[in-house]
């Protein structure tokens, strides 16, 4: 599979030199010249005016797609509990599995953990097959792989979502090497191309300046990490019936290498930005370490938790959990007030979802703004002691709007 | 003790701009670096080295011609051997296939004791490779690895999560990813880049014919995976309305309208 150019098509005209994501078009004596950095995106070919683009079908290798079906979603636990992003896949392998006609089946591996492998019935899944052994109490690569790998052979399943936290990205790729298929990495949408059962993962790219749409055509399953905090979680019924397969795996002691000798839980309060309702979060603009004592104290008045840019973290001004954006988490809080942050596109990946967006900024030509229902241009340094003072007042001022109105 | 770093040059993607015009990539003047999580891995396998002067770190990157920058500046910080894996064949790999590429050399250079990655690199952020590279190899894995202690014959690493941390033992060989908090990367020194530099060949180049890997599994008809289509991402459908006045007024119609729309 190659894009080529047609050079007597080609006119030379370069519209496919500005729209190609990967720069990989030169322009040599008026005709386009396709190198090595092509990812065969094909944007290149519904830019040309002329026709002269096209992309050449490669001999692919694969498997027979047509003996793949279900739609599986990996139930990741910690301590025994599944986390948030399990309910998150659980909406949307739903969805997909609806779309495709199929099943929907949850994996769960651990230890003497019934109850949760009911509970992810009730959030959807159609089938739960629960891997009980003592030795999956605690995750390790070597053992879910193993587990996992064995029940893709047996089963078949085309689709596999694993959240893309700390461990789900250090499972996925595993996996996808084991049984030789592709995955795709922090996806942010889903969805389904029914006729050919083919998912289209979409996700940030270059730096989250990007997006583009994977396929994974030819091998089974389609995998994908997803990240935590962007599709909607499922809704509980206590009423959904569905089967709950207990399978006990062969596993023994020294099928783990890498084994896990001691687990450590940060005492340092989680910072829950993707549950958060309202975000106050800090840029550049602070200027400094210390300027987050204020984001703190407006967040503290509104309720809310603290965010931060990523230019704030790499200057270690805050913790990386405060992180959002591409590189850090995805968060749609009701409420999004961004200070002294300017608005790049890796930071607006991980926000523009929220309801509202608040923004505070020097520079009135700030990105920030374009994304914002409301904008403040002045020094956060002063707009915030205001804002906080008037977040004391907010009864008095709402009266004194209301007499104003009355009038 | 036999060291193998895996690293990528990557454009500095914090310096990638748009045209706000036509809403595409402004590319020139981007610089190109070693990718940060890498330079934490190669930093790691130095103090390694610093204090097991027996240790032979060997560096390799899969790129075009031009990455061999990228291996001179880690012969410069420190590294013994550089090898560049560069080949048209190898073009339009997705992780699948650059994992398969990548580990088909690491086989050949063989006799490796612990391989080292960046976590993710910042040009696609998938964190694949490294566990990749690990399964064909079948050597195991720990990924996020914020701190490394070296016994004789295995290593116990500290493999970081949101809400705290494992600690893993495993014996080597391993294949082990690192994350900025493990360590401070040094700067090349001066005489580092004079040695990396001004001695020619000290990057070796290997094409897919130089060691034993299937064509079939690399370059994009190797990949599981394709791009479909790439696009800007779609901006929010939001009018902003600037609030207007002195702080002080500002903040006060900026609570009105909060207050108004219930979000406060």
């Amino acid at each position: 599979m190659a894009i080529k150019v047609i050079k007597e098509k080609c006119v030379g005209c370069g519209a496919c030199v500005t729209v190609c994501p990967a720069d990989a078009i030169n322009m040599i004596d008026k005709k386009a010249i396709i190198t090595d950095k092509c990812i065969a995106c094909g944007a290149c070919i519904n830019k040309c005016p002329v026709e002269a683009i096209f992309k050449e079908e490669g001999n692919k290798g694969g498997v027979n797609i047509d003996e793949y079906r279900g739609v599986w979603v990996f139930a990741e636990q910690r301590e025994g509990k599944t986390l948030n992003v399990v309910r998150e896949l659980l909406g949307e392998g739903r969805k997909i599995a609806d779309e495709l006609e199929t099943e929907l089946t949850a994996v769960l591996l651990g230890h003497n953990i019934e109850d949760e492998a009911n509970l992810l019935i009730k959030y959807g899944a159609d089938k739960v097959i629960y891997a009980n052994h003592e030795l999956l109490g605690v995750y390790t690569t070597d053992g879910y792989a193993k587990v996992i790998y064995d029940l893709i052979q047996e089963r078949k399943p085309e689709i596999m979502l694993i959240g893309a936290t700390n461990i789900g990205r250090d499972l996925g790729p595993r996996l996808s090497a084991k049984v030789h298929t592709g995955l795709t990495a922090d996806c942010t949408r889903l969805d389904v191309d029914k006729e050919n059962r083919r998912l289209m993962m979409t996700r940030p790219a270059f730096g989250g300046n990007l997006m583009a749409t994977i396929l994974c055509p030819n091998h089974r399953p389609q995998m994908s990490t997803v990240r935590p905090g962007v599709m909607e979680k499922a809704k509980i019924d206590e009423n959904r019936e569905g089967i709950v397969q207990v399978v006990k795996p062969e596993l023994k002691d020294s099928d783990i290498k890498a084994k896990v000798i001691e687990t450590v839980k940060s005492d340092k309060p989680v910072v829950a930005l993707e549950e958060a309702p309202i975000i106050v979060s800090g840029g550049r603009g602070l200027g400094g370490e210390e300027g987050f004592k204020l984001i703190e104290d407006l967040a503290e008045k509104l309720g809310g938790v603290v965010g931060a840019s990523r230019a704030t973290v790499d200057s270690q001004w805050i913790e990386q959990s405060h992180q959002v954006g591409q590189t850090g988490k995805t968060v749609r809080p009701g409420l999004y007030v961004a200070c002294g942050i300017s608005g790049a596109i890796q930071h607006l990946a991980g926000m523009q979802d929220s309801k509202c967006i608040v923004a505070i900024n020097k520079d009135p030509n700030a990105p920030i703004f374009e994304v914002a229902d409301y904008g403040i241009v002045g020094d956060l340094y002063e707009v915030i002691p205001e804002l906080i003072q008037a977040l004391d007042n907010v009864d008095d001022i709402m009266e004194a709007v209301k007499a104003l109105s009355n009038e | 003790m036999k060291i193998i770093v895996c690293l990528k040059q990557v454009p500095d993607t914090n310096e990638v701009k748009i045209d706000p015009v036509k809403g595409t990539l402004i590319r020139e003047g981007v610089p190109s670096i070693i990718n940060p999580d890498d330079r934490n891995a190669l930093e790691e396998a130095l103090r390694i080295k610093d204090e097991h002067p027996d240790t032979l770190v060997t560096v390799v990157s899969m790129g075009p011609p031009q990455a061999d920058v990228a291996l001179k500046e880690a012969l410069a910080m420190g590294a013994d051997d550089a090898i560049l894996l560069s080949d048209r064949a190898f073009a339009g790999s997705d992780t699948w296939a650059t994992s398969t590429a990548i580990a088909g050399a690491l086989d050949k250079i063989g006799d490796y004791d612990i391989i080292f990655c960046g976590r993710q690199a910042i040009d696609g952020d998938t964190a694949q490779v490294g566990p990749q590279i690990a399964e064909h190899l079948g050597i195991p894995q720990i990924t996020y690895v914020e701190q490394l202690d070296i016994e004789e014959g295995k290593v116990i690493a500290r493999r970081a999560l949101e809400d705290g941390y494992y600690v893993v033992e495993c014996e080597t060989p391993v294949l082990l990813t690192a994350i900025k908090e493990l360590n401070e990367p040094r700067y090349p020194s001066i005489k580092g880049i004079y040695k990396a530099y001004r001695e020619e060949d000290r990057v070796k180049v290997w094409s897919a014919n130089d060691y034993d890997v299937d064509r079939e599994n690399i370059g994009l008809d190797g990949s599981p995976t394709e791009v479909n289509k790439s696009f800007t991402p779609p901006g929010r459908d939001s009018a902003c309305e600037m609030l207007e006045g002195n702080s002080k007024e500002a903040s006060r119609d900026l609570v009105v309208r909060l207050k108004e729309r219930k979000i406060i």
